[in-house]
Parts: C-alpha cells; structure tokens; sequence
C-alpha cells in the first residue's frame, strides 16, 4: 500500500493533466486548472519542510561539534533572525525602511551579484587552461567560439568595419548564431524533449519507481 | 492493531481525504462562477459639443472553439464615425443580458478602431444577448445592433492539437511496445556512452586514492525531469560506491529531492549488500538558493577535496564555478545535463560530458534494465519519425504544399 | 616559450581580467556600437502598441543578473512610459521582488508615473509555471495582493486587467527558469499574445528558435542587447557603459584561449624534439 497508493496517485494526475492539454470539455479542465492551484501551495510548504531540515541537520552537526560548526551556527542565527525580522516586519516586509528590505539591499543582493560575478574570473582561466584544440572538431569550436566572442562585442565591429559588411565580424557572428547554432540546438532540444517525454511517461505509469522509495 | 497497521491505515485515510477534497472542490469550482465581469462604467451624455457618434452595426457572434465554453466572440462593423484622425468615437461598449429586451449589463470595453472583442465571462449552456454601442466626446449612441441568443459551448477534442495528439499517441506506442519487447528478452542494442563508462573509472579512482566521491544531483526540484534522472543515476552510482566502499557525499538543494536522495543511497547500498555501510549524514540538504549551494559545494571540494566529482542533472549558471572549483583540487570530473546553455561549460571544464537526452539514457545505460532500455529504443525510433517528417515537411513546403505545415501548427 | 606560462598561477589570469573590466569603467572608451535586428525588433514591437495599453511585464531574475537585465528593464519600463502605457509588473523568482520593485519604483518616479494608477508591481508567487496558468483565468485571482499588500482588485490599473487578453504586449525578461521558455510555452502559445524577451547572454542562443517562429518578436541578449537597445532609444544608461569592459574581457578570453593552445603546441613540441 505505502508504494501503491502514491503510484496509483500519479498515475491518475499524470494522465489527467496530460488529457487536459487535449480536451477542453470542463470535466477535464475544471478539475485540472484546480491542481495546478494546488501545486502552487504545495510548492510552498515546500519551504517550510526545507527551513526545519536545514535547522535541524545544522543544529545536529553543531551539538556535535562536526567540521566547520562555527560556520554552521552563522546560518543558524542568519535563518531565524531572517525570518523573525519578516514576521515582525509583517505584510509589505520588503517595504523600503523595514529591517528585511535592508538585509535584501545591503547582504543578500551583494553576496548574490558577487558570486555570479566570479564567472568572468573563471570562464578566462578555463579558456587558459582547458579549451585545447585537439581535434578538427576543436579546432571548428574554437574558430566559431572566437568569431562569436568579438562578434558580440563593439570592438569586433571596429575592427572589421572597414571590410565588406557581408564579412565583417558581426555579420559573420550572426549567421553563425541564426543558422547552425540554431540547428544543432534544434536537435538537442528535440532529444532533450523526447526524454523528458519517455522518462515522465515511465513515472506516471509506473515503470519508473525508483524515487519513491529506491526498492524494486 | 499494529503499530504498522495504524500507520498504514493513517496514511491511507490521509491520501483518500485528499482525493475526495480534490474531487469535491473541483465540483464545486465547477459550479462556481464568479462575477468577473469588468468594472467599466460608460461616460454621461455630453450636453454640449459634438454630437454623438453613429452607431456599429452587423453585430454577430461566434462561439469560441477549443474551450471549456466559457468564451464568446463578437464582430460588428464600426461606427461610420469611427475613422483615423477624427476624435468623434472613443470606446465602444460591449453590453449583455440574457433577455432580448434587457437589462443590459456592460461586460467589456474596446478602443476606437477595434471591431471585435471575446468575452470571457460567460457561463457554458446559458443563452445571452448581445449589443455595442460607441460613445465619444458628443455622448453615447444608442444600440441599433442586437444579436443573440448567443450560448457557449465546450468541446471534448482540441482541433488544433490533433497532430501533437498523433505524436504523443506514437511515441507512447512506441515506447511501450519496446518495453514490452525488452521484457521479453529482446534487448536492444545500446551503443557505448564514453561519459557513463567514465563514472565508473571515477570511483575506481576515489577509491584508489581513498577519497570520497561527489555527486551533485543538480540544483533544481523534483518537478524538473533532469532531477529525476540525476536521481534515479545516484542509485546506480552509490550501489558502485557501496561495493567499492568508497564514501559518497550528495549536496541536495530543495527539501523533496533531499529525501528521495537519501532513499536512493540507501537503496544503492542494500542492492550492493552492504547496507550496513550506509552514512545517513552523507546525503546534506544544503540550500534552495543557487549561489548559496555552490559555495557549500564549492567548500566541500577544497575541505573534503573528493576525488571524483559527478554532476547529473539541471545548472544553470553554477556549472562553470563548480567545475573550475572542482579542477582546481584535482578531481576527475563526469557531467550530464539537458541544458543546452551550459553544456559548453561543462564540455571545457569537465572530462567527460554527457549531452542533453544522454543523461536521460545513463539510468538505463547502468542498469541494464530492459524497462529502461526498450524506452531508449522507443525515443530512437520517434527521432526518425520526426526526422521523416521534416523532410516531407521540406519538400512539400518547397511544392508549395502547406497542408502538412498547417496541420502540424498547434494552438 | 617562457617555462613560467606552463607553471601560471590563475590567480594572475583574474588579475588582469579584473583590471580590464575595471579600467574601461574608469575610463569609458566609447566604442560604437551595432544595432542588430532582434534588438531593433524588440523596441518596433514595443513601440508599435497604442498608446495608453496596459502591457504586462514578467521579471524574473534575481541580483546576479543586475548588469544584463536591470538596464534592459529600465529601458523597456521608460519606454512603454513614454507611450503612458500602464505596466502590470510580476517576479516569478524568489530572490527577485525587492530588486524589481526598486528598479520599477525608481522608473516610475523618474516619469511621474503612480503606484496603482498606472503600474502596480504584483511581486513574487511561488508555483513556477502553475502561476501562468493560474494567471490565464485572471491575474487578480493568481495575486490576490500586490507587493505592497493591497488589494488587486481595488486598484484602479486591474479595473480592465482580466486575464491575458487584457494586454496587447507580454514583456518578459529573464534570467533562466522559470522564465522566457515558460511563457512561450505555456502563455505566449496558448493565448497568442505578442510577446518581447531579454535575456542573459548565455540563455539568449536558446530562443533564436522562438524568434525563428514567430512567438518572439524581439530578443534583447545580455548587455549587449541592453545596450543596443539604449542606442535605439538614444540613452546611455549602464550597459552601454559596460560593453567597453564587456569588449576587453571578450578580447581577453579570446587570448585565452589562443595563449593556452600555443603553450599546449609548444609543450608537445618540446616533448617530441
């Protein structure tokens, strides 16, 4: 029962939300539009569930003294003062003045831009250390990489802007990116889909029960 | 009663409460219609000034195709007033009743220049009533154009998704049948997939060097299809650690894929026979936040610094950090995601990449189970079938033959 | 072929890519810059809408994205401002409603425009893309309440906002998912409605296919798609200003790559000899 009864649960939601895609007629829609309400909830405890495991493992490893537990009581403290200065800022908490809007301006979304930040770091030392051309195929990668990278930029325009416009660099990069960028990710695409399409429909029926709880 | 009885019989009469909830309330909203119309009021008649506009004509109606008949469409031909230029027509006002005499309600509004508005608000198998009107700066026209009765209708077939219909019936067809073919004992060929045979080199390494291995499961939810691939993975990858007794350490970003997580490592180590091998604390859920996560994992290569590291699932733009950071302690590192955007990061970065509907392929590829492969062989053939139909699609398009291109167009 | 360059420490490779992004923001160069067609599509569609519509705008990222997509944003918002189009603004991202409600806040000020009256900024719902087909049987009913916690229904903007046919423009700019894909694929092919995007520079070669077909009118791409939208509009916001450090970097990794396979040609040269 413990594995049958979820199965069977989505197996009747699976098929009835892909029926909805084709069937208008409300004795399908109606009861469809409505799950997809109810998914929006269930997202969302989905926090709550996340907050009490992320409190609960931390607060486990700080009692135990494992590696790292000074780092682990930062989080601790940063979570619930997060969240007991949302409830005491209450409705429109991100308001400007509220205690939590600055903890967004002032830590959230510099620590955020910062470490996106770090890809332009990393992307030039993994063009240094990784991108070699070993193989005719390299060799086409690299050659399409260079022309889109100072394609996309002002000074390839610059640069080229003296040639005929059909072989100035953005030119060039852009037929590159219309044409077979875009085919090749045609293609990708259209597998990727197909295997989310066999790998769902062996979740809704059933053939694929592994995630539910990992016994055949 | 058993304490497992009990147990059972709780979250049987949870999961039945819930069906009869969600059958319950979907009748009720069903029947509900709330009044949704629009708050438009329409404008006084002006006393002085222009005068008021002429009034639309031709009105006539149209059921809205392919709905649960919840919509309508009126046309009317605008006021002789209504021209580019010449400030005498605003708005028109769409009104509805459901007798022919009245009372009229206002459901809509267009601006000057529109002849056709769909309303949305109405309730399937209910006759209405339909009259416009124009008003402008002179005043409001009187409705000269009345039609009706006008009911909505609902369908049970979407006309315009017969061919995605076609599709989707096929390629489940498809996939079925090859299940059912490799069930009974005819295994399709699978060709080899160098980045799934790498994993298994990866353990080997960690366990050489008796270091940990990494597996990072990717960093969205269970309702994405890549995590339910990259978990359905990290069984066939802890049952390999379990029986090489190599340790393994599984970052997981949300709450539901932490637990199905764990599930799987379990079960990895119980299909090895070592489940009493299994660390409850080597599945860690970390955090839903992706920068946050990748600094966690980034911290767990430079502090534990794994030997191997294996990414299967969906990144987006962490990928990058996390394989540089990964290189960067030495680590032998396999990568499987669909998301086209970052497979050139993880292609440059990475040792072994498996490419969009491969990660799909690696939980049949490793288990070998013939479920799993006859599916592979199912989405084989439907490439084929799309590949054919884009060719004929070609070639009639260049004959100029646009049936096959228009039946294919879904809305 | 110096012995040091097969030995180099990273950490100098993000010395000079720091300094040149650094520098050209110091001291702008002032490169020209190219207008391209999915750019220029993207601000005639806008720009052909009536004046006065109510336009919804979808912005869904988050602070990581700020250099690409908050200069593209304020473009847009400026705009369809300028047209006295009234702006619905949603966030479909967690981390994103107070970084858009600044950024919408600040335009809005900036023309003169009032909360409510003619933008109103819904915020963040959870769901993903439950919240666009949620959104599809009414935007009220999916944001009861808008950011600031008002109720939706009693603004004056949502008095003829029903559902999608309530606009004539969806504007979407998105840093990844949920985002542009989703509303194609589940508003944009649904209901129809004309659709722009902008995007980050690594997503943007995702949607040509959409642009191909027809359900994108214009796609803005990273911030050089910001900036060429600024050049459309005559302004010189912040991504022009960065495409002089965006060229150097792109220069750099450029030589990048070429650097590390003449070390690697070298090395194997060596070996051989």
């Amino acid at each position: 029962m413990k594995r049958e009864i979820p199965l069977f649960i989505t197996a009747v939601v699976g098929i009835l939300m892909i029926l909805s895609f084709f069937v208008p007629h409300q004795a399908v829609s109606v009861p469809a539009d409505f799950l997809q309400q109810c998914a929006i909830i269930v997202v969302a405890f989905g926090y709550v569930l996340g907050g009490a495991n992320v409190l609960k493992l931390n607060a486990d490893a700080i009692s135990k003294r494992q590696s790292g537990w000074i780092y682990k009581i930062v989080l601790v403290v940063s979570l619930i003062a997060t969240v007991v200065f949302g409830l005491m800022d209450g409705e429109g908490f991100l308001n400007p003045g509220k205690t939590s809007k600055w903890i967004y301006d002032q830590l959230y979304s510099p620590m955020q831009a910062t470490m996106f930040s770090l890809l332009a770091f990393y992307i030039a030392s993994a063009a240094f250390r990784a991108f070699r051309i070993r193989t005719v195929e390299a060799g086409l990668l690299a050659v399409a990489a260079l022309i889109v990278m100072l394609g996309r930029v002002p000074l390839g325009a610059l640069a080229t802007g003296w040639m005929p416009p059909a072989i100035q660099l953005p030119t060039i990069q852009d037929w590159i990116m219309e044409w077979p960028q875009n085919a090749a990710k045609r293609a990708i695409l259209i597998g990727a889909a197909l295997g989310v399409m066999a790998t769902g429909l062996r979740v809704i029926l059933g053939i694929e029960r592994s995630y539910l709880s990992g016994e055949d | 009663m058993t304490r497992l009885g009990l147990r059972v019989f709780a979250r049987l009469a949870v999961l039945l409460a819930t069906l009869a909830t969600l059958t319950g309330l979907a009748a009720v909203t069903s029947a509900q219609t709330p009044d949704d119309s629009l708050d438009v009021t329409a404008p006084p008649a002006a006393n002085l000034g222009p005068a008021a506009p002429g009034p639309p004509l031709g009105l006539t109606w149209k059921d809205v195709p392919n709905d649960a008949g919840r919509a309508l469409e009126l046309d009317w031909k605008p006021s002789p007033d209504d021209e580019p230029g010449r400030p005498v027509v605003d708005r028109y006002y769409l009104e509805r009743s459901l007798a022919p005499a009245g009372p009229w309600r206002i459901v809509d509004s267009t601006v000057a220049g529109t002849t056709t508005r769909v309303d949305r608000t109405v309730q399937r198998n209910i006759d209405y009533f339909y009259r416009v009107t124009a008003a402008g700066p002179g005043g409001l026209t009187p409705a000269l154009s009345v039609t009706g009765p006008c009911r909505a209708s609902s369908q049970w077939v979407n006309e315009t998704r017969w061919s995605a219909l076609v599709f989707t019936v096929l390629f489940f067809g498809f996939v079925l049948y090859f299940i059912h073919s490799a069930q009974s004992g005819q295994m399709p060929f699978v060709r080899r997939i160098p980045g799934i045979d790498a994993i298994e080199e990866a353990i080997g390494r960690a366990t050489e060097m008796g270091r940990s291995v990494l597996y990072v499961p990717g960093i969205l939810d269970i309702d994405d299809i890549q995590t339910v691939a990259g978990l359905v993975i990290l069984e066939n990858v802890a049952r390999l650690t379990a029986k090489y007794q190599t340790p393994i350490t599984v970052p997981v970003t949300y709450p539901i894929p932490f637990t199905i997580a764990e599930e799987m490592v379990k079960s990895g180590y119980l299909h090895a026979g070592r489940p009493e091998a299994y660390d409850p604390n080597s599945v860690r859920f970390v955090s839903p936040e992706q920068f946050a996560y990748t600094a966690a994992v980034g911290g767990i290569m430079l502090r534990e610094k794994p030997a191997a590291h294996i990414f299967m699932g969906a990144f987006y733009a962490e990928s990058l950090l996390l394989a540089e950071t990964g290189f960067s302690t030495g680590a032998i590192q396999v990568a499987g995601t669909a998301n086209v955007h970052q497979l050139p990061f993880f292609v440059v970065a990475c040792d072994y990449t498996l490419i969009g509907e491969e990660l799909y392929a690696a939980s049949a590829y490793l288990s070998k189970e013939p479920k799993l492969v006859g599916g592979l062989k199912g989405a084989d053939l439907m490439k084929i079938v799309i590949i054919a139909a884009v060719l004929v699609g070609c070639v009639l398009e260049t004959m100029g033959i646009n049936g096959f291109t228009r039946w294919m167009q879904t809305q | 072929m110096p012995h040091w360059m097969e030995r180099l420490d990273r950490r100098w490779i993000f010395l000079v890519m720091g300094l040149l992004v650094l520098l050209p923001l110091l001291f702008p160069l002032a490169l020209p810059l190219v207008v391209s067609p999915r750019v220029q599509g993207f601000h005639d569609t806008v720009a052909k809408i009536p004046d006065g519509s109510t336009v919804l705008m979808s912005c869904d990222y988050d602070p990581g994205a700020i250099p690409e997509l908050v200069p593209m944003t304020q473009t847009a918002l400026r705009q369809l401002f300028d047209k006295n189009c009234k702006v619905v603004v949603t966030c479909l991202w967690n981390g994103g409603p107070g970084l858009v409600d600044n950024v919408v806040r600040s335009i809005a000020a900036e023309k003169g425009k009032q909360d409510g009256v003619d933008f109103v900024d819904l915020g963040f719902k959870e769901g993903r893309e439950a919240v666009m087909v949620v959104m599809g049987q009414g935007i009220a009913n999916a944001f009861p309440r808008d950011y600031q916690g008002k109720d939706t229904r009693s603004l004056p903007i949502m008095k003829t906002v029903r559902d999608y046919s309530s606009f004539p423009l969806l504007v979407s700019i998105s840093a990844g998912y949920p985002g542009t894909k989703e509303w194609v694929q589940q508003v944009q092919a649904r209901f129809h409605i004309t659709m722009v995007a902008g995007v980050t520079a690594v997503s943007a070669p995702e949607y040509y296919p959409y642009l191909q077909s027809g359900q994108l009118q214009g796609l803005l791409g990273g911030m050089a798609g910001a900036a060429e939208y600024e050049k459309v509009r005559n302004e010189k916001g912040s991504a022009t200003r960065g495409m002089d450090a965006q060229s150097m970097a792109h220069v750099f990794v450029a030589f990048c790559i070429l650097a590390g396979n003449w070390v690697q040609w070298s090395k194997r040269k060596k070996e051989k000899a």
